[in-house]
């Protein structure tokens, strides 16, 4: 992996003004990948928009890690539920021009 | 320019508590909060309406202006931008929320910084654009240069893509405040009908007339594909609305060079008309055998 895809979990928390256990926890729960090199800890910048939400969600909205958990599986299945109606619509429309 | 009544945006009245005013917010941001609704396309403007009702009222000056002034805000005393400053709550961060757009009321009453001496960072707008294409543009991957906002956007489609599909560029969205990251540019394409092809996922399909005698002796046909013409052998008794397959001649795979779906062609044999008396003859002879 590339040093510069990663950011230090340090400089995010200090940006974002986020305690480390909570990007920690967000690791526990699978929600975050967090790389450790030489003991330092890294997360990739493609994961840093989801990390925001994330942080968002929890210091803005008061959203506890259970709910954000719940969110994220929800978010996830409203993703595929919509590439299934745009499937779906697209089939309906196929067997309407056959008419 | 209308008053907006910031206490009914929360469902609060002018006697509300501090601590109500932030529980209120924080249930409807909850509630409308943009990346908690991808599919809610009235929610980002909700949520921007409760934000902002929220960054007056949990103001304690801009609070004190608004029910001094209330509906009569126009005749308003100049509002001191020193006195803007607060010291509250520092707290930095990229929220993933477009919480920049305040209405021409907020910006009249209190300007146009809508955070007073807060340097909250905020991610630019997404923008979202729908995009017309034709069947044949879809089939191959090519640019295109799109206006968005008065900015030229030059952007590269893939082939395959599908009707109702959206794809995202990054950092074409509106410009962040203070410092935050740029918005996302959202483009749904709208893949029109092609008169001889109809697709369904990676799949074409089409139609192709056969006359009575090659569909009962056989032979070989020329028929157009988006790829070019292709000879296709037919069988002898070849039935009408039989299909075959032609694998590999039909939609490209999104994102996936080289590989491409199929296309079915249906026969629609074609009965011989104005029949000569010798033609009906000989018919007529088949028909007894």
């Amino acid at each position: 992996m590339q040093r510069e895809n990663l950011i230090g979990l340090e400089e995010i928390c200090s940006h974002h003004n986020v305690e480390p256990s909570f990007i920690h926890s967000l690791q526990k729960t699978g929600l975050i990948e967090v790389i450790v090199i030489s003991e330092a800890f890294f997360i990739e910048s493609k994961q840093l928009p989801q990390l925001e939400k994330y942080i968002d969600f929890h210091y803005s909205l008061d959203i506890n890690l259970e709910g954000i958990e719940t969110i994220s599986h929800l978010l996830q299945r409203i993703n595929t539920l919509q590439k299934e109606v745009i499937l779906l619509q697209n089939q309906v429309q196929f067997y309407q021009s056959n008419k | 320019m209308d008053f907006i009544d910031y206490y009914k945006t929360l469902g609060l009245t002018n006697k509300a508590s501090d601590r109500e005013i932030k529980a209120a917010y924080k249930k409807l941001a909850r509630k409308y909060h943009p990346d908690l609704n991808p599919t809610d396309k009235d929610a980002k403007a909700n949520f921007q309406k409760i934000n902002e009702a929220n960054s007056v009222l949990s103001d304690p000056k801009k609070r004190k202006k608004y029910d001094k002034y209330g509906k009569d805000w126009e005749h308003g005393e100049e509002f001191e931008k020193a006195k803007r400053s607060q010291s509250t709550h520092q707290r930095a961060h990229s929220a993933s929320q477009s919480g920049g757009d305040f209405s021409d009321f907020f910006e009249s009453m209190f300007g146009g910084n809508a955070t007073g001496g807060r340097q909250v960072q905020f991610r630019g707008e997404d923008f979202r654009a729908s995009l017309q294409l034709s069947l044949l543009d879809a089939y191959k991957t090519h640019k295109q240069i799109l206006t968005v906002n008065g900015k030229a956007i030059r952007i590269s489609i893939p082939a395959g893509i599908d009707n109702g599909q959206t794809i995202k560029i990054k950092n074409h969205g509106g410009s962040g405040m203070n410092g935050g990251p740029n918005g996302d540019l959202y483009i749904t394409f709208s893949i029109a009908n092609h008169p001889d092809f109809r697709r369904l996922g990676n799949d074409l399909y089409t139609t192709k007339e056969l006359d009575l005698y090659k569909a009962i002796l056989g032979g070989e046909l020329i028929i157009d594909t988006l790829a070019g013409k292709v000879k296709l052998k037919v069988k002898p008794e070849t039935q009408n609305g039989q299909k075959v397959k032609l694998r590999g001649k039909g939609f490209p795979v999104y994102k996936k060079e080289g590989k491409f779906g199929d296309l079915f062609v249906t026969y629609n044999i074609k009965i011989p008309t104005r029949l000569t008396d010798k033609q009906k003859e000989l018919f007529t002879e088949l028909s007894k055998t």
